[in-house]
């Protein structure tokens, strides 16, 4: 069975040939024209269309989109603030980048209808620092988007002003999370806070009610008040509705971003029909579906799930729907959309020291499990490598993982220890077979470089 | 059955133990009323949660409730409400108590949390236990004992980061001890308001520094010391000098200002190693300015009295008492007391029968600098209400204006923090008495005339008894001056600015030579008045119940460990030089308040 067509939503113009990040092409393509739309209506219907769409958040956790704008504090009094989260820093997704590079007028008509939805008057870009270009290009679409009453103050002429503004990162993963981001905004470290009592729905930026959406997230608003709500609820699978960004990278012929409706692309599908299949010779063996930090899959294994009316039904990996929830049912996660592929050629002590390193590097350092965690993962997995590898190392890498998800301050303890813990869980005869296969990798006599 | 609780009380189930706490209490503090050890390093009762060491994860249930009635479900077997424990584990310092919250402390769980904390805390830390400072009272130490699994799984290398970093003029970090707590960084933010500490780098690697071209040399820079629960903060001053297990702990009180902060003298063998705070929620928490700890260090002073001279040869205490004794004698009637803010209330009580049985008028000396609004007050007296309360004044000294500056004494301004100069003064009308001829003869408790604005002139016209701790000009001219004791010395209670009684006591002994005030101005009553009078805190206080109303009901050995509040409405007109420090606030008197710094 041929693979489903790409439904190309938010992607509609990417890489389209003669498309320009320039308003005029955008108006020239219907652009603005649901900003238009969006400030003829009342603000609590755009929220109600938006929750009926059953749209969740595309930058890693899922949540719906629609309940985190109901729990917005809107009582307190203190202005509301909405922050893109154009951070787009896990490993393996490239896709914000692509929408801010190509079709940033996307962004900002969509920016401008939550705005208007969520009674907005400052909305905030931020971009990870090594996004220049992209934060150069938002910048000028905003000028001419505010030169057109696009936003600005009288957007469309209306009472109603909202001001946009790009904030460049310094550089870090943290800064993707979302209390972390709201921190580095106020110009401090990007300390993620505790939570309760600091949720950006009723405390976030400046201590003031906050709305925190990843790009792509909130590209689809503009499309969902296209379309409606309950139209948009029938794309896609249930509770997973939609199209989402699947970003394919590593070892298969064809990697690159396509659009699918949610769940109704197979990883099986996706890899061997869209993405061409393996490299020549060779086989898969490994595929992390969800950015780096979802547990990986291991080509071969099944999974056992149960279906609504009790019975069960078994899945391999190919088999495995690019949804939210049976991601989730089999042991990882859709995350931020990244699916990152290895096949035999890959060793995966190295694989994952090549992970541990990010995570060792890019912990902030608040917490004590996630600093001190992830630093010894890495010291682990680099001795492996790079010097006397154990056959017990592979308990002692899960030991530590387990020591560190689930008792941090914010979702870096999982980001930085599921790894560990799949890579060991699925490929622990690798691991305790290391010290051979180093051996055997370096024959006796090899020149070592000194 | 639990008992209904108080309105203002919820009930909570901590380990199978019911409790009623007040409401907004953390887990940590609903815990340690039950008598449970929630272990933690960034907590701190006077700071801001941070959350950030993970030590004190706890299990937390909430009963669970039917979504229609609203109504707990009962368990069907015991009756008890079935509880919906959370998936993961919480912090305790973040979370506040919740009415019918379940609370576990000791699970496998958290006892597997606990142990990875400790096991990751101690994998960077260098374990110089045997050189460190901290040893004794550390909390790693402590912390990895009662719930480490006592052996290392780590044979990577550990962190190596600098390993004495001076942070300012009194504080040194070693950063390889540092756990990253960020209580320094929050006492500086939340306490001092002096935001110079920050963390760099990222990751394990992250180090604690000051911003570039600033240094933590507010005047509270050691209370970071304190709070350091290991032993990267060090002071400077104590580094490398004692063991704490061998100091002797004994309560003090600092006696810069009217503030009376409480602290610990730590000695050994008779001599002070360092002063730290004691906590005390209605005076100083558990804050201590810098100043204060540096006061022991005039009792090592070479101008340091120790021998009694009369007309300036040495001599001894009973020819001392003969020689004031035939003064007072030939001086009758000419004769004048200044007493001291700085001395005991028994002492004042003392000063006071002596003045009494002379007839002769009484005379403060006043002590005003620039209050610091934390733990220094206006008035650099410690005890200038002691001496209202006892009687040995009525009214305020004056103070001085501004401008007639003279160099502060050592023991209210020590070396260090307080930048602003003390003003002393208040004798203006004894001078005018002297120059007038109607003062012949001065009894000097401790206070150096000069300083206080007599001139060379007034004091070559008087004969001058002195009681005191450190040569000064007065003592240079005295006719008898008798070496007495520091507040380290000798034991006693001060009354601070809220009219709380606070007893300090006897940490190190006084030098060979010198005499305990009590016993010297005991001497002074009884030769002046011909009865002999207590000159031991104990005896003294069945006196003083007797004779000062404000004091009747007061047993000095039974004073509580926050000390005792007094009645101080009979002086409450009185225009104090004290602005609003830490738990105070003056009288609303703008006018006298006003009048008083001008």
């Amino acid at each position: 069975m041929p693979a489903p067509a790409q439904r190309r939503i938010v992607f509609r113009h990417i890489d389209e040939p003669g498309y320009t990040s320039d308003l005029a092409c955008y108006v020239r393509h219907g652009g603005y024209e649901m900003l238009k739309k969006a400030v003829g209506m009342p603000p609590p219907a755009i929220v109600d269309e938006v929750k009926r769409s059953g749209l969740r958040g595309r930058g890693g956790a899922g949540f719906p989109c629609g309940v985190k704008w109901t729990l917005l504090d809107r009582k307190s009094g203190k202005p509301i603030y909405l922050i893109v989260n154009a951070d787009e820093s896990e490993p393996g997704t490239f896709k914000d980048r692509s929408i801010i590079h190509q079709d940033p007028h996307q962004l900002i008509e969509a920016m401008m209808i939550s705005s208007w939805a969520n009674n907005v008057k400052q909305a905030y870009i931020y971009i990870r620092g090594e996004f220049p270009q992209g934060a150069r290009i938002l910048e000028r679409a905003i000028a001419e988007a505010r030169a057109a009453n696009f936003c600005g103050p009288n957007i469309l002429g209306t009472n109603y002003g909202c001001e946009v503004y790009v904030h460049r990162g310094a550089g870090a993963y943290i800064c993707g999370e979302e209390t972390g981001l709201i921190e580095s905004l106020e110009g401090k470290r990007p300390y993620p806070r505790i939570k309760p009592p600091y949720f950006p729905a009723v405390l976030g930026l400046y201590q003031c009610p906050t709305i925190v959406n990843n790009v792509e997230t909130l590209c689809h608003v503009k499309h969902i008040l296209e379309i409606g709500g309950d139209a948009f609820a029938l794309i896609g699978a249930p509770n997973n509705t939609g199209t989402r960004i699947l970003c394919v990278s590593g070892h298969v012929r064809k990697p690159g971003s396509y659009e699918f409706e949610v769940g109704k692309i197979t990883l099986g599908e996706l890899l061997n029909d869209v993405c061409g299949g393996p490299l020549p010779g060779r086989k898969f063996k490994a595929v992390i579906p969800g950015g780096s930090s979802a547990k990986v899959l291991k080509f071969g294994e099944t999974f056992t799930l149960k279906n609504k009316d009790g019975s069960t039904r078994t899945l391999t990996v190919e088999d495995i729907p690019m949804d939210f929830d049976t991601m989730a049912a089999c042991g990882t996660m859709g995350g931020s959309g990244g699916v990152i592929v290895m096949d035999d050629s890959v060793n995966m002590v190295e694989a994952l020291a090549n992970i541990n390193a990010f995570y060792a590097h890019e912990s902030c350092g608040q917490c004590t499990p996630c600093r001190e965690g992830s630093l010894w993962m890495k010291k682990i997995t680099a001795r492996m490598v790079h010097g006397t590898a154990r056959a017990g190392d592979g308990a002692l890498l899960k030991s530590v993982a387990d020591q560190i998800a689930g008792r941090t301050i914010c979702a870096f303890g999982e980001a930085c220890a599921w790894p560990a813990q799949s890579f060991v869980q699925k490929f622990g005869d690798e691991f305790k077979a290391y010290p051979e296969t180093k051996k055997a990798a370096k024959p006796a006599g090899a020149l070592e470089l000194v | 059955m639990i008992a209904p609780p108080k309105p203002d009380l919820i009930t909570v189930n901590v380990d199978g133990r019911e409790i009623a706490v007040p409401k907004g209490t953390n887990v940590i503090e609903a815990a340690r009323l039950v008598g449970v050890d929630v272990p933690h390093y960034c907590y701190h009762p006077k700071l801001s949660v941070s959350g950030n060491c993970r030590m004190c994860l706890i299990e937390i249930g909430m009963p669970a409730v039917d979504p229609v009635s609203r109504t707990p479900f009962p368990v069907a077997a015991s009756g008890m409400p079935r509880i919906n424990w959370m998936p993961r584990p919480q912090i305790g310092c973040a979370t506040n108590v919740a009415p019918g919250m379940h609370i576990r402390t000791n699970s496998p769980l958290i006892k597997d949390c606990r142990e990875g904390v400790m096991e990751f805390l101690l994998i960077n830390h260098p374990l110089d236990c045997p050189i460190c400072d901290q040893a004794g009272e550390c909390k790693l130490q402590e912390q990895s004992t009662g719930y480490g699994r006592g052996y290392s799984r780590f044979i990577e290398q550990k962190n190596v980061k600098p390993k004495r970093t001076p942070l300012g003029p009194r504080v040194t970090l070693d950063d390889e001890r540092c756990i990253l707590c960020s209580r320094c960084i929050r006492f500086c933010k939340e306490i001092v308001k002096d935001d110079v500490l920050g963390f760099t780098d990222r990751g394990s690697y992250s180090t604690l520094s000051c911003f570039p071209g600033r240094a933590l040399a507010n005047n509270y820079s050691l209370n970071t010391v304190d709070i350091c629960p290991v032993g990267a903060l060090t002071s400077t001053d104590f580094r490398f000098k004692m063991r704490v297990w061998f100091l002797k702990q004994t309560n003090s009180i600092d006696a810069e200002s009217s503030v009376g902060a409480n602290t610990v003298v730590w000695s050994r063998e008779g001599v002070i190693y360092r002063i730290t705070p004691r906590r005390n929620d209605e005076v100083n928490d558990t804050w201590l300015p810098d100043s204060a700890r540096e006061l022991y260090k005039a009792i090592h002073a070479s101008d340091r009295l120790v021998a009694v001279k009369v007309n300036g040869t040495d001599s001894a205490l009973e020819f001392a008492v003969g020689a004031a004794t035939g003064l007072f004698r030939s001086s009758a009637g000419a004769i004048a007391v200044v007493g001291s803010g700085r001395s005991s209330v028994e002492e004042q009580f003392l000063t006071r029968k002596l003045a009494d049985a002379l007839e002769a008028p009484t005379h403060l000396v006043s002590r005003v600098g620039q209050g610091d609004e934390i733990l220094i007050s206006a008035d650099r007296n410690p005890n200038v209400r002691g001496a209202l309360v006892v009687g040995l004044i009525q009214a305020l000294p004056k103070t001085r204006v501004a401008g007639d500056a003279t160099p502060s004494s050592r023991l209210t301004n020590g070396d260090v923090g307080v930048a602003a100069p003390v003003r002393t003064g208040g004798l203006t009308e004894l001078a005018a008495q002297i120059d007038a001829g109607r003062i012949k003869a001065v009894v000097s408790l401790g206070e150096d005339l000069a300083a206080a604005g007599l001139t060379a002139t007034q004091l070559a016209k008087i004969s001058i008894v002195y009681l005191g701790t450190h040569a000064n000009a007065t003592s240079a001219v005295a006719k008898v001056a008798v070496p007495t004791l520091t507040v380290f010395e000798k034991s006693g209670t001060f009354v601070n600015q809220q009219f709380r009684l606070q007893k300090f006591s006897r940490a190190v002994p006084g030098p060979v030579g010198a005499t305990d005030d009590l016993v010297v101005l005991a001497k002074l009553v009884a030769a002046a008045t011909g009865t002999k009078i207590a000159d031991e805190i104990g005896p003294l206080w069945s006196v003083l119940a007797t004779e000062v109303p404000a004091l009747r009901t007061v047993t000095v050995a039974n004073l509580p460990a926050t000390g005792l509040l007094l009645d101080g409405t009979p002086w409450a007109v009185l225009p104090f030089a004290e602005g609003a420090t830490l738990h105070y606030k003056p009288a609303a008197e703008p006018a006298a308040a006003g009048a008083l710094k001008s």
